[in-house]
């Protein structure tokens, strides 16, 4: 039972593993994206897109390639994901608008957008097409601990870990990620050292949406097997706070979003009897922790543990 | 560097420091009226029918009693927990918890009318509930406050997380009470504010009046409170810049938590009027995101209260409207107010950079820059304008000037 819940535990963390590394990106260029639950609807909505599309355009043949089922929506899932992300930067960068209310904005845009649009989509064929997302190395039907614990989930969670760990290594040990942290610490010093701040803000942003609608687009296609379902922003909001509890470190984020998925999933392994409600309590912790951590690391933290100077601030080089 | 300014941008971008006030309005208004325009005929995509959207827009506000009294509830309850917002982010206190204070002072309004019932005479069980919802809120508002006053801890994250903290209370406290599972409270029958009756107005005592007279009397306190007294002195010197404040003497601990007890109690309010005055229950829902959006209402009237009547009377027109829409031409989920009010405020949020910032086109070839600036650096500025250039325009205009002059040589 434990492994199991192991499993279902790590395959729940991949939903805020997408989140928190785009976040994590967004926010070390310096952008505080309120917007990524939003983001990661629009992320979900492209994607279920993209699967009727696919789907529309093999049924007159009615053979279905696994491998374009999946690709096909997540070009879809980054396409909408880059297209909030391209929103916001407009927004913020370009307009210098206060990224807060921006970032609430897009939340509420793409809620609404991808429930309106979302739950008009005809769903049929999408629980064929999910099993191709479900698909793992190993398929049998009874694998042991390992198989169970490694090889068993579908090709979007293993995506999520090369992502998480991607960016962690381009952002610490490339020059690319030392312009992305120099832009997001102090813009103006970054802009004098010949970084152009616009494009660096522009770009970063844009990917980091992009990681963050596959997260919605893994949690409607393989999580709940294809069916729309109106819940993702609730994970958009745990996301932001993972990146926040993983100090800005996405490779850090894959053990923290194992964690806030363990906290999501447990309450279904826990009989508590007749005393239901005790879940609830259980359900609260990822955010009771990740306060617990907000407080922790701003009373001891160092240097390092800090957020980036420039989060929530906007750059206009005249202003001095 | 000498190639860089081969390549002149075509424009320039620079503050704007000598807007009026009228000249303000005027981009508002008419970010406004563009945006009411694209909003229509999204709708219209979906409708086939143009006319249709300002129709049902119209009688989904105004169309019956009933609806104006919805509308009223909801602009209400809107504008009080945007009220309860002004002071903290005047203070620049990103409060974005105000979902989870007001919904508090839901959780503790539905339980004192769940636990104390018929018991005790009604007005007490209301002012039992009232100083319970309103303290929950602040205990809500207080926490942040205190940590980001002592530690500097990130206020936008832990109010956030706050929110859903008393989310997982109120369905904790449902599947606590509801033994049978369903995880729904019912209607709580003790406990209501009571039914105004005024001759004329509403003769037969309307169950919303209260809710609505208390708010109005609310705004005018918070504008005089933020415009006349000294707290609201302290509040705008802490926001503009917090060494200033503390040079004069503020106590800036002090001013960010008695701030955020005041923002907590005015949500804990909101959420009391919700419960008693209006829904009867609670469920996590109950709030319904309007929490976020009273941000969006406040900063939009610039923190001003009178201000906000109009903002948030556009937010509640637009949701209501469409809702009616929907409703009207059958297309879909219910969630096509917030498509709507999302593309609202991205125009609203979008104009305030014409308000702010000046676009000046370049029309002239670099030679002739270099001459003409020369002689003249405040010639920088593309609209003939009488007064003396700003400072930043007049020192980029003669950056330019430099380094085209250095492009001759």
């Amino acid at each position: 039972m434990f492994i199991s819940f192991l499993h279902n535990a790590i395959r729940f963390s991949t939903i805020f593993m997408y989140g928190s590394t785009g976040e994590t990106l967004t926010e070390r260029s310096g952008h505080l994206n309120l917007g990524t639950p939003g983001t990661m609807c629009l992320g979900a909505l492209g994607g279920f897109l993209g699967v009727r599309i696919y789907l529309d355009s093999v049924a007159s043949s009615g053979q279905m390639n696994g491998f374009l089922a999946v690709f096909i929506p997540i070009l879809f899932a980054l396409l909408f994901g880059a297209c909030a992300g391209l929103l916001y930067s407009f927004f913020t960068v370009t307009l210098r608008c206060n990224q807060n209310v921006t970032g609430l904005t897009l939340t509420t845009f793409g809620i609404g957008l991808s429930n309106f649009v979302g739950s008009s989509i005809n769903n049929t064929g999408f629980s064929a097409v999910s099993i191709f997302f479900r698909t793992g190395f190993v398929t049998k039907t009874n694998p042991n601990a390992f198989e169970n614990l490694f090889l068993t989930y579908g090709a979007l969670v293993y995506l999520a870990i090369i992502l998480a760990i991607a960016v962690a290594v381009i952002l610490r040990h490339t020059r690319i990620g030392l312009n992305v942290r120099a832009v997001g610490e102090n813009p103006a010093t970054a802009d004098a050292a010949g970084i152009n701040v616009t494009a660096y803000r522009y770009v970063s942003t844009i990917i980091g949406s992009a990681i963050s609608g596959l997260g919605g687009l893994f949690y409607i296609m393989d999580y709940i097997g294809g069916n729309w379902q109106y819940a993702i922003d609730a994970f958009g909001w745990l996301a932001v706070a993972l990146v926040i509890f993983t100090i800005w470190q996405s490779d850090l984020g894959i053990l923290g979003a194992i964690l806030f998925g363990a906290l999501y999933v447990a309450p279904n392994y826990i009989n508590t009897g007749t005393a239901g409600y005790i879940k609830e309590l259980i359900k609260m912790l990822p955010y009771i922790i990740t306060i617990v951590v907000l407080i922790i690391t701003s009373i001891f933290g160092s240097r390092k543990a800090q957020p980036p100077a420039g989060l929530g601030l906007n750059y206009f080089r005249e202003e001095r | 560097m000498r190639k860089e300014f081969k390549h002149e941008p075509l424009f320039h971008i620079s503050k704007r420091m000598d807007i009026s006030t009228a000249q303000k309005w005027i981009i508002r208004l008419s970010a406004g009226i563009l945006a009411v325009l694209v909003c229509s005929l999204i709708a219209t995509i979906f409708t086939h029918n143009f006319g249709g959207f300002f129709k049902s827009m119209g009688s989904g506000t105004f169309g019956t009693a009933i609806r104006r009294w919805n509308l009223l509830e909801k602009l209400a309850i809107l504008l009080c927990i945007a009220l309860a917002l002004t002071p903290a982010f005047k203070m620049r206190f990103w409060n974005i918890g105000a979902e989870g204070q007001t919904l508090i002072g839901c959780l503790v309004s539905a339980i004192c009318m769940f636990y104390i019932r018929g018991s005790i005479a009604n007005p007490l069980l209301l002012l039992i509930s009232f100083v319970g919802s309103v303290g929950a809120g602040m205990l809500w508002g207080f926490i942040p406050a205190f940590f980001k006053a002592k530690w500097n801890t990130n206020e936008t994250l832990f109010t956030l997380m706050m929110n859903y903290v008393a989310m997982y209370l109120v369905t904790f406290f449902i599947s606590f009470a509801v033994r049978s599972g369903s995880g729904v409270l019912g209607y709580q029958p003790f406990g209501h504010l009571p039914l105004l009756q005024i001759p004329g107005l509403a003769p037969t005592g309307q169950k919303f009046l209260l809710t609505v007279i208390l708010v109005a009397v609310l705004v005018v306190l918070m504008y005089v409170y933020l415009r006349f007294s000294k707290h609201g002195y302290e509040i705008s010197v802490v926001g503009e810049s917090v060494n200033t404040a503390r040079y004069i003497g503020i106590n800036v601990r002090k001013v960010i938590i008695r701030t955020m007890l005041l923002s907590g109690a005015i949500c804990g309010f909101a959420g009391w009027l919700l419960v008693t005055g209006a829904r009867f229950t609670v469920n996590k829902d109950l709030v319904g995101g309007d929490g976020f959006t009273a941000i969006l209402v406040a900063w939009l009237a610039h923190f001003n209260p009178l201000g906000m009547l109009l903002t948030a009377f556009l937010v509640v027109f637009l949701k209501q409207g469409a809702s009616q829409l929907v409703t009207d031409f059958k297309i879909g989920k219910d969630y096509f107010g917030d498509v709507i009010t999302g593309i609202f405020f991205f125009f609203i949020i979008g104009c305030e950079f014409f308000i702010n910032y000046r676009i000046n086109f370049k029309k002239r070839t670099v030679k002739a820059a270099a001459s003409s600036d020369t002689e003249n650096p405040s010639e920088g500025a593309d609209e003939p304008s009488a007064e003396a250039p700003t400072l930043p325009e007049a020192e980029a205009a003669s950056e330019e000037a430099v380094a085209a002059n250095r492009e001759v040589e």
